[in-house]
């Protein structure tokens, strides 16, 4: 990201300290420069554009920043943009391809999973993470899996029946 | 030859439709206010008292203003050079905007830094420099009453002390008369503790002014869009057809986004000033700490009984804490909102409620959370002394109410507060409710459980709430009649756009407005768009809150399809060559009556409109309803919770839930379910964990989702649904009735009366809410009831 600031006479903002970094984002690679202390939330939505991860709470509670990073559910609001370094980071935006939506966006839309949809790709991100390590979840590891992610709208109780949607569509895949 | 059209087939009325809104959201392509950049856009950040009342020495601004890509730093001096350091309320107080004077609550806006970037406008905010001189704070309202109590709005002229308002209804002698013949009378003190409603989405704003144009564009988080551009219009003295306030997608609102916010203003003033867009995004602390609270009012009820159960009279006093300022999202002719709709599922012949409101060291606010105007602490209110006045009495909880409820024939039945009901089968539902949590059946097993030392409760909850204001006859904010409106037009190959003055937020009227004109002109649901939320397009409304989209924008898409269907006729006429009188409707085609056969369909109509119209008629089919409303609707429902509380720890777990809800017609069931399911849920959160306090000092406790806690998808229970008592709201065009708030309003007194029901035979008669397991363990443990008010500092 490139910053033009007023000049003042002053060396202040040549002192910035900045980082270069290099990894991918849903497939693509990206390199960037950034400061030490911009979050991973940020570097995505404000540095590449991708923002359908959302921010919520700024303290790793409400998981509507969700990520993979190297296939990991984290939340991004709380990571730094600098630990990406060399590793893939997969957003909201990756889950579809081309115009084929991934199991869990058809889940989502079929079970009324959302409602306002602020919280909903983080949902998902999480989601995909727990389908990867479990493909056949109960209601009860779904409900464990998604607990750092707060949704106000739905209840959870068709989110939980959205994932369990889609991990029967993955399986029988 | 055309045929009717199959209403389910073309997502009509009934239909489950799946969301069209959900497209974009699940491929993470939502618009959030916080999505939109600008070109040239700065970054807003604010600076936030530590403090709960300090009067302010000096604010040194200098090193803030030191730090490059700083744009401006702004104070209440600054802002009071230009009359906007303080702004009016909703409801007729004042609100400072950055405070000049004094600090009157922890989190209050002090000063804001616009910059490139949030990070440097956040280090700016820190290099500012404030002397505060701390003043005793006030965390309660009997605390502010007290006599000697600071005075926290020295501000204002005229007001000698802490209290905003002394307002009362009902029939005061009346009650009196009632109380003197009764042969019992139950008592009941609580709170009902300060919440939240904390939509995921923090509040923010981008201003852009465009001084080539003088136009003012404002992409906000707002419920209610033309209320703002008129408060824009107000408080920052510009034109109102040069200001344009645009509600991109909203992460949930609940009522946090119906108030004007300082942040709004600040942005707004920095980009006049700067001539620059400017975005503020809350951050989650900020939100909780200073923007609309919900609740924090303390009840006296008293119920008159006569001893074979029938209730006589009903006397409430209610305390209100409004924190700094009196900001409250309400009509303007009810002080604490429409808490005077408690009872009003019962028949009760007389009431008297007195209230007041107080000013605290505490966050303005109290919004309508998930609720009409104050009918979520009317309704726990109503049900906490029900179950109280039934234990009183010796009478099951279930037969009390169902002796006292306004039988199905006394509609329309005047409230003992004066308003009027209209429809609804109370009986039916309890039934309905009982049948399905087993009742009889968990009675015995609770009886048994007790036995063997477990302890477990049933809790039943009803309410009615009055909902969809107006009408405009009784129903203003700050003058502003609360009607609505909705503006459809119809495309010559008949595909069509609504626009309404509402404004969704997750409730999906994208999907249900194009519901309402499938039913009404059978286009298929699928060729109409619906738009709202940009004030220069969407025709005036008041906006989405108190579960008035669908009493009245969704009646005036219905009303304005009528319009349209009515034009339509006259073009069927035309085509069929027939008069008028003689073409007769059914969903999606006209047809001459005397030859069924001969028909053509709306989207013929709507061609003709463009290309073949009668001599002497006005081209093209599209119209503009207002709707206000004849009445409010009245959805009842039942919530019963069945519980099992720990003894050793005080930790209760809900072992069933039954949902009985009767809101008229249902649109799009699957989505009124949805509603529902999240109505319960902001339910069990009060019930169970999520309150802001404050300590002694003033220091706000939930000011982060660390201590303010909400149940994840772990802790949520789940609910059973019942849909199958419908009663059609009489005076609705389609028969709806309000429903996205009845299960928050109705169900938290559910939980909390099963809890209290598993302690019977402690003499325990109250735990305020949250039923933290700590509290519920003091109960049992020592026998008395629990208090959830703010503590008070000894000294």
């Amino acid at each position: 990201m490139t910053m033009v600031y007023e000049d003042r006479g002053d060396d202040a903002a040549g002192a910035v300290p900045m980082r270069r970094i290099k990894f991918t984002i849903n497939g693509e690679k990206k390199v960037a420069e950034v400061e030490p202390r911009l979050l991973l939330s940020h570097l995505i939505r404000r540095g590449v554009g991708l923002t359908g991860t959302h921010m919520g709470c700024d303290t790793t509670n409400c998981g509507a920043c969700t990520v993979l990073v190297d296939g990991q559910a984290v939340k991004s609001c709380t990571m730094l943009a600098v630990q990406v370094d060399g590793r893939a980071v997969e957003t909201v935006e990756g889950l579809a391809a081309a115009s084929e939506l991934h199991p869990l966006q058809e889940g989502f839309k079929q079970e009324h999973g959302l409602q306002c949809g602020f919280c909903t790709p983080g949902m998902m991100m999480a989601a995909k993470a727990l389908l990867a390590r479990n493909p056949d979840p109960t209601e009860e590891e779904v409900r464990w899996a998604l607990s750092g992610n707060l949704c106000r709208c739905t209840g959870y109780q068709n989110i939980v029946k959205s994932v369990l949607w889609a991990a029967a569509k993955l399986r029988s895949e | 030859m055309s045929q009717a059209v199959d209403e389910i087939k073309i997502g009509g009325l009934g239909a489950s439709r799946k969301r069209v809104e959900d497209d974009r959201f699940i491929r993470g392509k939502g618009n959030y206010t916080d999505d939109i950049v600008l070109p040239g856009m700065l970054h807003m950040e604010i600076l936030r008292s530590p403090l709960p009342h300090a009067r302010i020495r000096s604010i040194d601004t200098s090193r803030a203003w030191q730090i490059p890509g700083v744009h401006l730093v702004l104070t209440g001096e600054m802002m009071a050079s230009r009359n906007l350091a303080w702004m009016p309320t909703l409801s007729y107080d004042t609100q400072a905007v950055l405070a000049t004077d004094k600090v009157r609550f922890q989190g209050q806006e002090v000063a804001c830094v616009i910059a490139d970037d949030p990070y440097i406008a956040k280090d700016a905010c820190e290099a500012i420099e404030v002397d505060y001189e701390p003043l005793p704070p006030i965390v309660n309202p009997y605390q502010a009453l007290a006599e000697g109590a600071p005075l926290i709005r020295d501000d204002k002229e005229n007001q000698p002390d802490n209290v905003i308002y002394d307002w009362e209804v009902g029939d005061a002698a009346g009650t009196d008369r009632a109380f003197a013949q009764a042969d019992l009378v139950s008592k009941l003190e609580l709170h009902y503790p300060r919440s939240h409603p904390s939509p995921i989405e923090c509040c923010g704003s981008i201003a852009d002014f465009n001084r080539a144009t003088s136009k003012l564009t404002v992409y906000m988080t707002t419920q209610a869009p033309h209320i703002i551009r008129a408060a824009v219009a107000m408080v920052a003295e510009l034109p109102e057809h040069m200001i344009r306030i645009i509600s991109p997608d909203i992460g949930g609102g609940f009522g946090n986004k119906v108030p004007v916010y300082p942040g709004y203003v600040c942005s707004i003033l920095a980009s006049i000033l700067l001539e620059r867009p400017v975005k503020w995004i809350e951050d989650k602390s900020g939100n909780l700490i200073s923007t609309g609270f919900a609740r924090d009012v303390y009840l006296k009820g008293e119920m008159a009984l006569r001893k074979d159960g029938k209730i006589l009279a009903v006397r409430m006093h209610t305390d209100a804490d409004h924190g700094a300022f009196f900001s409250d999202a309400q009509p303007s002719k009810f002080k604490i909102g429409l808490m005077h709709s408690a009872f009003a599922a019962y028949d009760i012949p007389v009431a008297h409620l007195t209230a007041r409101g107080v000013y605290t060291n505490k966050a303005p606010g109290g919004v309508a959370y998930r609720c009409s105007f104050r009918v979520t602490e009317a309704m726990f209110f109503q049900e906490r002394m029900v179950q109280a006045a039934a234990s009183d009495l010796g009478m099951d909880q279930a037969a009390f109410r169902r002796m006292n409820f306004v039988r199905d024939d006394d509609f329309p039945h005047r409230t003992p507060f004066g308003f009027l009901t209209d429809s609804g089968q109370y009986a039916k539902c309890l039934d309905v409710g009982l049948r399905a949590i087993g009742y009889d059946d968990f009675r015995k097993r609770q009886e048994e459980a007790r036995s063997r030392g477990r302890l477990l409760g049933l809790g039943i909850s009803t309410m009615t709430e009055p909902l969809g204001a107006g009408n405009s006859r009784e129903y203003d904010i700050l003058g502003i009649k609360m009607f609505d409106s909705a503006e459809l037009k119809v495309h010559m190959t008949g595909k069509a756009i609504v626009r309404t003055g509402a404004r969704t937020q997750g409730q999906g009227h994208e999907t249900t407005w194009a519901q309402i004109v499938a039913h009404e002109l059978g286009i298929p649901a699928e060729d109409v768009v619906v738009e709202e939320g940009d004030t220069d397009t969407a025709p005036f409304g008041m906006g989405t809150y108190a579960s008035r989209s669908t009493p009245v924008a969704g009646a005036a898409v219905a009303m304005v399809a009528r319009k349209i269907r009515a034009k339509a006729r006259k073009l069927a006429a035309h085509l069929l060559e027939v008069s008028e009188e003689d073409v007769d409707w059914e969903l999606g085609r006209f047809y001459v009556r005397s030859a069924p056969d001969r028909g053509v369909t709306i989207q013929e109509c709507a061609m003709a409109a463009y290309s073949n119209m009668p001599d002497g008629m006005e081209p093209g089919l599209e119209n503009t309803a207002y709707y206000d409303p004849p009445n409010l609707t009245w959805p009842f429902a039942v919530y019963i919770v069945t519980v099992e509380v720990d003894p050793q720890t005080g930790v209760w777990d809900v072992l069933n839930m039954v949902a009985v809800d009767d809101c008229g017609v249902r649109i799009n069931p699957m989505i009124v379910e949805g509603q529902i399911m999240g109505g319960l849920t902001e339910a069990y959160a009060m019930a169970n964990m999520q309150f802001i306090t404050f300590d002694a000092d003033g220091n706000c406790v939930g000011s982060n989702y660390m201590d303010y806690l909400l149940p994840s998808a772990w802790e949520t229970p789940g609910f059973e649904l019942h849909s199958e008592v419908v009663t059609p709201c009489p005076h609705h065009p389609i028969g709806a009735k309000g429903i996205g708030e009845c299960a928050a309003v109705g169900g938290p007194a559910a939980f909390v009366n099963a809890v209290i029901d598993a302690l019977s035979g402690t003499g325990v008669r109250n735990v305020d809410m949250p039923l933290l397991p700590d509290r519920v363990w003091e109960a049992l443990t020592y026998r008395r009831d629990i208090s959830g008010a703010p503590p008070v500092r000894a000294d």
